[in-house]
């Protein structure tokens, strides 16, 4: 199609374990198992998931920071799966990562000024500083901020850097793990506001990777909610919250806090833990914490299938809810 | 907040501030400064002094003493400012200075070679990874666990006499200093590329060559310039045992490590305490400026030791 941005296609992600000696078997992590995920120009999908569910891996192997095991990546309609060092720069241009932790994806030692420089000198331009102040003012900072350094800044500030860097090389779709995880919760509305401004007037998608359903619910369109590195079901924003279909989701969206003192809500609880990507279960890979899990849900591994009367929501369950 | 009305400062600014006003590191400093024009200087003062490092003055040697100088102080007098050499009779003043000056030439020349070589493998390691990282972490255990003293001792021996011994010196130190550096900015390092400023340089399309000396550098300068200053007396003492232990530069040339190896026995018949204190004092300041120094440098860009003042 071409108005995909993003094209995932059966990516797997696994990180070797490697025993102390060479003899010793190698183990895998399965950090992400064979994940298709496509971005449209213009939307924004949220990918939800608990810790570990392997989003942040995805974030990584969709802006080709980490190489996929298996897969393949396009974008703008190229495959990108096998470029790398020098010819990806052009490509890296059109996909652009907003990082989780703004303390951490701003360096210390570089003021604002030469943060925002780097960009543009990677892809061998020497940027004016009227250019450096127009990207500053994007993000609601201003010119004086330029030659200041990250200490001299609030979390929400440094996250503002952070996307003022990405936005710099003028990309097509920005990637964000996590945003605003890192910052108070005054602050997340004011950067998610942002980052809604910026898709209005930038004509930017957005890949929103969270942990936090009501930061998503705010801005996706789309969502996909990832276990164990796969993701379990997908769909328009608005039916995903109103009818989940995989029991995962509902008890992900159970979760979600009601700002309302006093109300009931029936909230599932899920008993156990995540079992070890390095071995996950056989079949469905949720069927250890499901609460109406049966005998089928030990046989085979899902494939995303459509939720009766949709096409757009997909979930991979034996016994979806609807 | 740091706001100071001076505007923004970046943290490497800060921290050389910090030297700046502390009291130790400015003695530090001076003494540095100082011995360092005195051994560049130091043929300049041999021959103010009107003296050299090499003619013998048998006549100012007291022959019934075993030839310990004549008069006070180890002989000093208007024309021998340190006194002479027991035995020879030559001019300690200008035996101290080109000693000095050797000492500090060596120290300073290996320290800077160990800390580039160092600190470009530790990085490149840390960033690399892979084999490359096994393969000079490896090196390093090794160099760690090699009988350097030994080693050297032997070296010194073999090598034949036509090949200038100071060159040698710096080859040796230089050879096995690094590895120390190399582990420390490697850990260091590691620390930093799984920050996410480096992924977000890698994400935009930076080359390792930017990653390595725009990103990681400047955050590894602080650890880098204290061992390099506090590595700077180690060498020296390092450069000295050699000589004492006689595999350091060969005599007439002079070196504080031999004269002192030599005025060991003059302390122990106390025939002439003196040889010892003229060169054992130069000794004794360079190292106590560069420690001084580095002390300083250390507290300076290690916000864990900062003083409380």
């Amino acid at each position: 199609m071409p108005d995909e941005l993003l094209h995932l296609e059966n990516i797997k992600k696994y990180f070797g374990l490697r025993g102390g000696v060479p003899w010793r078997q190698a183990q895998a992590v399965k950090a992400v198992d064979d994940v298709s995920f496509v971005v449209r120009k213009g939307e924004t999908v949220g990918l939800v998931g608990e810790s570990g569910s392997g989003k942040s891996t995805l974030a990584r192997v969709a802006t080709r920071l980490l190489d996929p095991t298996a897969g393949r990546v396009e974008i703008g309609g190229v495959d990108v799966t096998k470029v790398s060092g020098r010819k990806l720069r052009p490509v890296r241009r059109k996909v652009q990562m907003v990082f989780q932790d703004p303390q951490a994806s701003l360096n210390p030692r570089q003021s604002v000024g030469t943060i925002l420089t780097t960009p543009f000198r990677a892809q061998g331009i020497r940027p004016t500083k009227i250019q450096l102040v127009e990207l500053l003012e994007q993000v609601g900072l201003s010119a004086e901020h330029l030659d200041r350094y990250p200490h001299e800044f609030s979390g929400g500030q440094r996250q503002r850097i952070g996307i003022a860097r990405a936005l710099s090389v003028q990309p097509e779709l920005l990637v964000c793990d996590e945003p605003v995880s890192a910052l108070d919760v005054s602050i997340q509305a004011q950067v998610l506001n942002l980052l809604a401004d910026l898709r209005d007037e930038l004509g930017l998608s957005y890949v929103l990777v969270a942990h936090d359903l009501a930061v998503v619910r705010q801005v996706a369109s789309r969502i996909a909610v990832m276990y164990l590195g796969t993701i379990v079901e997908e769909g328009p924003a608005a039916e995903v919250y109103d009818h989940p279909a995989h029991p995962y989701t509902r008890a992900l969206l159970s979760a979600v806090p009601v700002p309302e003192p006093g109300a009931v809500r029936d909230r599932i609880v899920l008993t156990g833990d995540v079992p070890t990507p390095i071995s996950p279960p056989s079949g469905c890979p949720f069927r250890t914490r499901c609460y109406k899990a049966e005998d089928i849900c030990s046989t085979k591994r899902l494939v995303l299938e459509a939720v009766a009367g949709s096409n757009e929501h997909k979930a991979a369950c034996y016994l979806p809810e609807i | 907040m740091s706001s100071s009305v001076a505007g923004a400062v970046s943290p490497t600014r800060l921290a050389l501030r910090r030297v700046r006003r502390d009291r130790s590191a400015r003695a530090g400093v001076a003494l540095v400064v100082g011995l360092i024009v005195v051994a560049a200087a130091a043929p300049l003062l041999v021959k103010l002094a009107g003296q050299d490092a090499y003619t013998y003055h048998i006549d100012l040697l007291d022959p019934a003493r075993g030839n310990a100088p004549k008069g006070a102080i180890g002989g000093v007098s208007g024309d021998h400012w340190f006194g002479v050499e027991p035995l020879t009779g030559r001019d300690l003043f200008s035996i101290v200075v080109l000693g000095l000056r050797t000492s500090l030439f060596i120290a300073v020349v290996v320290t800077l070679i160990t800390t580039v070589v160092g600190t470009l493998v530790g990085i490149s390691a840390a960033y690399f990874g892979g084999w490359y990282d096994a393969v000079v972490s490896r090196l390093v255990d090794f160099l760690f666990g090699f009988p350097q003293l030994v080693f050297m001792i032997a070296l010194g021996i073999i090598v034949p006499g036509g090949f200038p011994r100071w060159l040698l010196l710096i080859l040796v130190l230089s050879v096995f200093g690094w590895a120390g550096l190399a582990r420390l900015i490697r850990n260091q390092a590691r620390s930093l590329v799984a920050r996410e400023f480096v992924e977000a340089a890698r994400s935009v399309g930076s080359s390792g060559w930017h990653v390595v000396t725009r990103e990681l550098l400047p955050n590894l300068l602080g650890p880098v310039l204290v061992v390099a200053t506090m590595a700077v007396p180690g060498y020296i003492g390092a450069e000295a045992a050699l000589s004492f232990l006689g595999v350091g530069v060969p005599p007439p040339t002079p070196s504080l490590g031999r004269s002192i190896s030599d005025s060991i026995a003059w302390v122990y018949t106390g025939a002439d305490p003196w040889f010892l204190v003229f060169p054992g004092a130069a000794l004794f300041l360079a190292v106590l400026g560069f420690t001084l120094l580095g002390d300083s440098v250390r507290d300076a860009f290690d916000v864990r030791l900062r003083r409380a003042n």
